[in-house]
């Protein structure tokens, strides 16, 4: 639309027409409301000027209807804005069910991206057009923020903690990939690119970097024997992980949660805290002696090894195998 | 304009008035004055130094964003740089420069008091205000501090080596001041007003320092608490914020914001006081809709702390919570909105004279209008997600705290100047000051806007080649708006030795202050004012007018 000024970038996913929209609208009713109080004020400042220095106009106290006026046309307004803004947001914030998956770590100052399938990448992020793409983040250390203006979206990236953001690409190219949340000394180079590929050029993408990575199920695989997990979930000593994953854990408290990606990492960094009903708080903390990055790798594991409905995601990422 | 009819004004007393200015002289008649009228040039002089070397940091900033690597500085440095100046120009300058200058100055004397409720207190204020001051400038000279002036957690808590402890030991402290300001103010426009002078008949800038005073007392507490326990996790690792030790660096952002937003209306209200005064003044005209006006104040001080979590829509707090949180920020834009009108309409049939506190008036009138607009933009979730974070963020606030604030503070401040100090200054100059200024200004934070737009994200020491060319106007556009910053410095000091005298009321306004002499007698006042009218009652000299009055 604005295409000899660049005003705004390229419009590269499915939210940024939705998102630029409002945008239109508010800029829309910003200088409509904005040229009407300019001209008011240039207008009376003109007309009505001082023509003597003693001069004292006539005194007009108020006027009741103008004021309810002027109240009331702007809540129209506004609450219009309101609705627009939060049905935008919703949207934003629930994620297709069958999207791709794509696990993201921050640290100070780079973005480590992994791939279900196995390659790793820093500062890029390879991603199909056209396939809805939810991005699992979590941060190693400070809050980070994982904006792509092109696609008109950003999440925080906290850590301790599972944040998701999630995208359509509408068109192939290279965009910039900005951390927008102030993390540091080197805040400002904590930046890369997202290059959204065709989809065959991103299975040949994939299939070039399977060659040197193993995919993170089978890590997480490893892992999950190398950490000895397998010694109690697995014999009976511990809950069970097949078929974990999205299922309904009910907990010693009563308590029923959805084992989701939240729930296993906080089961291996802070055990205690969720004792499944019918077993003893045996395990250990493996807080400190277990990344980020492989304790993804242990979630996809479990993933893949889900019986409910839950995980289509790596469903979905699979059949793209 | 009124400078030369002004000889004709002078108090026919002689030469050697006894005023608040001339009664006594020595450093110590100042440093231990009780007079509200010193304290309140104690706190210009503070003030002002603060603003300078906030506006140097600033100026470095702008500097080094010239070049996409950064011209002059590396990026730690910058970090420093933009926290020094965040922290400055929020706790140092904007929160405290128009309440403790003006209206320190101008509360007894628009409510007809001799002083403040508490003297001492007052004085007790500035003294907690320079221990804090003190206190950021050895952090600034030990090294500086890089967490930004939010302190976000857990990176000031765990991740930084600079000077975090000094610097929130600072911003601990000068609440305290703040705090006592605010109970000052509150107490003395309830039992300090002049006979007759019914809540009704106040001037609108003690209504609006009413409700600033009101946020004072209930939002500074919570920085206090929040700086404490950020002071407690960074020394003995307590476990609130940090999430290695269970904490929740979220919780650090709800505290923060939970005064933050307030914060933003302790800066924005009193400008907003001073426009009612110099709109009125410079239309001789009764500010149009005045209840509307004085209760809008009020709807903005309680709605402004229920609006925290607008700041937070991508912090990952919960969409219900977000929701709440948009509505209430969308609730809080009409009161601002009934005051633009109300202020627009008061110049319809006025008597608009273009004297330099009414351009500054002018100026904020329009600057002000666009940063309430662009902050619709980022109550509205779907589009702040977008724009979160970015120049546009930056676009916005300053449209509101330097296009707004401080334009409300500069027309003051020319505006009381003769009731200060009895001295005119050249017109000319204060009026080429002001247009410089506002033309600066807007080339600073105009093309801010659009960087937002473009995505280049707030707080980068560097950035990609292609924002150069809107950085450069926007730094140009800062020297332009140094110059005009400098200027008023320069005509204000030569105006104390070679104004002309100005006289008891130069503007030939209405309100208490303007019937004592300039600069006032030490007690304000020689007789006790009782007052028989409303406020702004400028009765009309146009003969047209006088078939349709009554």
């Amino acid at each position: 639309m604005l295409c000899f000024v660049p005003l705004l970038p390229r419009e590269a996913s499915t939210m940024a027409p939705a998102v630029d929209h409002l945008l239109y609208f508010e800029i829309a009713i910003s200088v409509v409301l904005a040229a009407l109080i300019f001209i008011l004020l240039f207008v009376f400042a003109i007309k009505y000027r001082r023509r003597y220095d003693d001069e004292v106009p006539v005194q007009i106290p108020g006027n009741l209807p103008l004021e309810i006026t002027w109240t009331v046309i702007p809540i129209l307004i506004v609450i219009v804005m309101f609705i627009w803004g939060v049905k935008l947001f919703v949207a934003m914030a629930k994620p297709p069910a069958a999207s791709v998956h794509v696990y993201v770590v921050a640290k100070q100052w780079m973005w480590k991206i992994q791939h279900p399938e196995g390659p790793r990448e820093i500062d890029e992020l390879h991603i199909p057009v056209g396939v809805p793409v939810e991005l699992i983040m979590t941060s190693q250390d400070v809050i980070h923020d994982f904006s792509v203006p092109a696609f008109r979206v950003k999440m925080d990236v906290l850590p301790n903690r599972y944040t998701t953001l999630w995208f359509t690409a509408t068109s192939v190219g290279r965009y910039h990939l900005y951390c927008d949340q102030y993390c540091g000394t080197f805040h400002s180079h904590m930046r890369g690119y997202v290059d959204v590929m065709s989809q065959r050029a991103y299975e040949r993408w994939l299939s070039g970097g399977m060659q040197h990575a193993e995919s993170m199920e089978a890590a997480g695989a490893k892992l999950y024997e190398s950490y000895g997990c397998i010694t109690c979930h697995g014999t009976g000593k511990g809950p069970p992980y097949v078929g974990l994953y999205g299922s309904r854990v009910t907990l010693d408290n009563g308590q029923t949660v959805i084992a989701d990606d939240a729930y296993i990492r906080q089961s291996i960094l802070d055990p205690s805290s969720q004792i499944v009903a019918g077993y003893k708080p045996l395990m250990p903390t493996f807080q400190g002696q277990i990344s980020e990055d492989q304790i993804l790798e242990i979630i996809a594991y479990i993933k893949s090894l889900a019986t409910t409905p839950g995980a289509q995601g790596t469903q979905a990422a699979k059949e793209t195998k | 304009m009124g400078t030369a009819s002004t000889t004709a004004l002078q108090p026919p007393v002689g030469e050697h008035r006894i005023h608040y200015l001339n009664a006594k002289y020595g450093i110590k008649s100042w440093l231990l004055t009780t007079d509200h009228k010193r304290i309140a040039w104690l706190y210009l002089a503070a003030t002002s130094f603060f603003f300078l070397v906030g506006g140097i940091a600033a100026t470095l900033m702008r500097l080094n964003l010239i070049e996409p690597q950064g011209a002059i500085v590396q990026p730690e440095t910058y970090d420093k740089l933009f926290t020094i100046h965040g922290t400055i120009m929020i706790f140092f300058f904007l929160a405290p420069v128009i309440p403790t200058v003006l209206g320190n100055f101008l509360i007894p004397l628009m409510v007809g008091a001799r002083d403040v409720a508490f003297p001492r207190l007052n004085l007790l204020s500035w003294y907690i205000f320079m221990l804090a001051g003190t206190i950021f400038l050895y952090c600034v000279i030990s090294g500086g501090v890089d967490t930004g002036w939010t302190f976000y957690t857990p990176l000031s808590t765990t991740y930084v080596n600079t000077h975090v402890f000094s610097a929130a030991l600072a911003v601990f402290i000068s609440g305290f001041s703040t705090i006592l300001t605010g109970l000052n103010f509150i107490v003395t426009v309830h039992k300090m007003r002049a006979p007759g002078l019914t809540w009704f008949r106040l001037p609108l800038f003690i209504w609006s320092l009413y409700a600033t005073s009101v946020i004072f007392v209930l939002a500074m507490p919570v920085i206090a608490i929040t700086m404490v326990l950020l002071m407690l996790e960074r020394l003995f690792h307590i476990g609130i914020f940090d999430p290695a030790l269970g904490g929740d660096p979220v919780l650090f952002q709800h505290l923060f914001w939970f005064f933050g937003h307030p914060e933003v209306y302790i800066l924005i209200l009193p400008a907003m006081g001073v426009i009612s005064e110099l709109v009125a003044a410079f239309t001789r005209r009764r500010v149009f809709g005045y209840g509307f006006v004085a209760f809008s104040s009020f709807g903005i001080a309680i709605v402004s702390f229920l609006v925290w979590g607008h700041h937070m829509f991508v912090s990952g707090q919960s969409v219900y919570a977000g929701v709440f949180f948009s509505a209430m920020t969308m609730a809080v834009a009409i009161p601002s909105g009934i005051k633009v009108f109300s202020w627009t309409a008061t110049l319809y049939k006025g008597s608009v004279s273009f004297d330099a506190p009414m351009l500054y008036a002018l100026g904020f009138l329009g600057l002000f209008t666009v940063g309430g607009l662009t902050g619709l933009f980022l109550a509205s979730m779907g589009l702040d997600v977008f724009v979160h974070d970015t120049y546009f963020v930056i676009a916005h606030f300053h449209f509101i705290m330097v296009g707004g604030a401080i334009m409300g503070y500069m027309g003051g401040l020319h505006y009381w100047w003769p009731k200060m100090t009895g001295k005119m200054y050249p017109d000319y100059w204060a009026r080429l000051a002001a247009l410089i200024i506002f033309l600066g200004f807007n080339l600073t934070f105009g093309p801010q806007f659009i960087l937002g737009f473009l995505g280049m994200p707030r707080r980068y020491a560097m950035y990609p080649p292609n924002f150069q060319f809107l950085n450069i106007m926007s730094s140009a556009g800062a020297s332009i708006l140094a110059v005009g910053y400098v200027m008023p410095l320069v005509y204000m000091i030569w105006s104390l030795k070679y104004g002309p005298d100005a006289g008891p009321n130069p503007w030939k306004a209405k309100g208490l202050e303007w019937e004592t002499a300039s600069p006032p007698p030490t007690h304000n006042f020689e007789v006790t004012p009782v007052v028989t009218e409303e406020a702004y009652a400028y009765v009309s000299n146009q003969p047209a007018v006088v078939t349709t009055a009554s």
